[in-house]
């Protein structure tokens, strides 16, 4: 059994590598394809361990992600918010789901994600409109499943 | 994953309250710390600090990138080294046969304007910048280089290549700088046709190559192979320098504007590094009107309209002579060619405030509104 303290240094970790991916140049055309990591980390901490991940880690995320890449800071946290929120509030359900549905799940989320983040550009004046933005979301359902396996490797095999 | 299911059975309520709780504590948080960012820009200083604190990993992303760049480069063939020292050579010896009149000409253009000694050049110094090769967002054009606050970079400086414009600061960090390029499409950049004298506006075309010139009417004297240079205005890029150039012009006969594409000068793709540029204050070639914030350009100031232009050929000797009485005041805080031509215009008493009529110039002037006749216009406006 790990302590919440433990398990906190874990997702950091985890957090990290996701961040390191999600800012990794890549060309453009595989940039757009590219998952949204860092949101599917919180997501993957938020529905298995929610007393250690949860709202607070969305919230750090997000940050993170407005420093690197947000037009308006808050903004990401603000949405990770709700999705890391929307997730511990569902976390029994969602976790005894089988693979394919968890994987069509995480997709309304990122979806819902990103559609918080579209609003938020729109109100700030920063408005991105190229419907490549949604595309991300597809990508990340498909990714889902490896990755929360890996994740669920590192909490098993570090423990 | 099991190890933490034996939680699962217990509710949330530990420290930190239940879930509904933290999440309205921290939506809350976001939304002013959203708030407080956009509308009131409080938060620079803790930007600059999280700028700071995300530069070590923003290095650490780059440096393999920077180490395949640096075993490549110390890797290289002597016959590559000689065939790229060949042709600097020769590049060098072209650029300097260019310059050599320079001197002579800078003086020429300072008598042509009745100043008593020539200019110096517009750009006072510059410092290389190194690309950090990091995604910011992808479909944004954004780009991070390796120079700051600490470097003496401020927001709003102009970024330059060999070629061309890049962009201007928008973030900056300690020791990193966020760059927004021209080709973004929230960037937008006032440019003169080089051809005409024509003014207008660049807008990014968002595909990280291409502008595209929204503002002109179809029967602008606008075609394909035009060189597009700054006009000044604006207060962030100084005159002259080239931006782009326009390689489709659509011309619709039911649309009232053209359809105008150019495209970028400077190459951002290949370019490892660029050039970060401060301006001589004073200078007529630099930036006109220094506008503080972005607020007072949407609410639209009068300093903003291209009546403050930097004294160009001046057709008469009176204008001439009232370039030389004032060099650095052309966009100066008293628009005096505005004032003038509204008050025989409108005669009231007292004019309101200097911007409204500046402003209520610009916008009911005799001159027909597009703005390039109303540049050409200008300078004959007499002084007195």
């Amino acid at each position: 059994m790990m302590t919440v303290a433990q398990m906190r240094v874990r997702i950091a970790l985890t957090a990290l590598v996701a961040l390191i991916l999600t800012v990794l140049p890549l060309p453009m055309w595989l940039d757009v394809l590219r998952p949204a990591f860092l949101v599917l980390t919180v997501l993957y901490w938020s529905i298995n361990t929610p007393r250690a991940g949860g709202i607070g880690l969305g919230f750090l995320c997000g940050l993170l992600l407005d420093v690197f890449q947000g037009p308006v800071l808050g903004e990401h946290a603000l949405a990770l918010s709700i999705v890391a929120y929307i997730a511990v509030r569902e976390h029994q359900r969602i976790r005894s789901k089988p693979a394919f549905q968890q994987s069509l799940l995480v997709f309304a989320a990122l979806a819902f994600y990103e559609f918080v983040v579209f609003a938020i550009d729109g109100w700030t004046g920063h408005p991105v409109t190229s419907p490549l933005r949604w595309l991300h979301c597809l990508t990340g359902a498909i990714v889902w499943p490896p990755a929360a396996a890996i994740l669920s490797y590192s909490e098993g095999r570090l423990a | 994953m099991t190890a933490f299911g034996t939680a699962a059975g217990r509710p949330l309520q530990g420290r930190g309250g239940s879930p509904g709780f933290r999440f309205t504590l921290y939506a809350v948080l976001a939304v002013v710390i959203m708030y407080l960012d956009q509308r009131a820009h409080y938060l620079e200083p803790v930007r600059y600090l999280l700028q700071s604190a995300a530069y070590p990993i923003q290095l650490a992303v780059n440096s393999p990138p920077a180490a395949w760049r640096w075993l490549r480069e110390s890797f290289q063939t002597r016959e590559a080294l000689r065939t790229e020292n060949e042709r600097l050579r020769r590049q060098q010896r072209d650029l300097e046969l260019l310059s050599m009149r320079y001197e002579a000409l800078a003086h020429e253009n300072g008598e042509l304007r009745g100043l008593r000694e020539a200019l110096p050049p517009v750009a006072d110094r510059w410092l290389p910048a190194e690309i950090i090769n990091i995604q910011l967002s992808g479909l944004r054009q954004r780009l991070l280089i390796n120079r700051g606050g600490s470097n003496g970079v401020f927001k709003g400086q102009a970024v330059l290549d060999d070629h061309g414009l890049i962009g201007q600061t928008t973030h900056v960090g300690p020791w990193s700088a966020e760059v927004i390029l021209i080709t973004d499409p929230e960037h937008a950049v006032p440019v003169r046709v080089e051809r005409t004298g024509l003014r207008t506006i660049a807008v990014g075309g968002g595909d990280g190559s291409s502008l595209a010139l929204p503002y002109l009417p179809a029967n602008a004297d606008i075609r394909s192979g035009d060189l597009l240079v700054t006009s000044g205005l604006g207060g962030v890029f100084p005159e002259g320098y080239p931006v782009a150039r326009v390689n489709e012009v659509h011309r619709d006969a039911v649309q009232p504007l053209a359809q105008v594409r150019a495209g970028a000068l400077s190459r951002i793709n290949s370019d490892t590094e660029v050039m970060l540029v401060w301006f001589r204050q004073g200078h007529p070639a630099s930036p006109a009107a220094t506008v503080s914030s972005t607020a007072e350009v949407k609410s639209g100031n009068a300093a903003m309209q291209p009546l403050a232009a930097p004294p160009r050929a001046a057709p008469t000797a009176r204008a001439e002579a009232a370039a030389a009485a004032n060099p650095p005041a052309a966009p100066a805080p008293d628009k005096p060619p505005a004032a003038r031509a509204a008050a025989p215009k409108r005669a009231e008493p007292p004019p309101p405030a200097p911007e409204a009529t500046a402003a209520g110039a610009a916008a009911q002037g005799d001159s027909p509104p597009p703005p390039a006749e109303r540049e050409a216009d200008q300078p004959q406006v007499p002084p007195r």
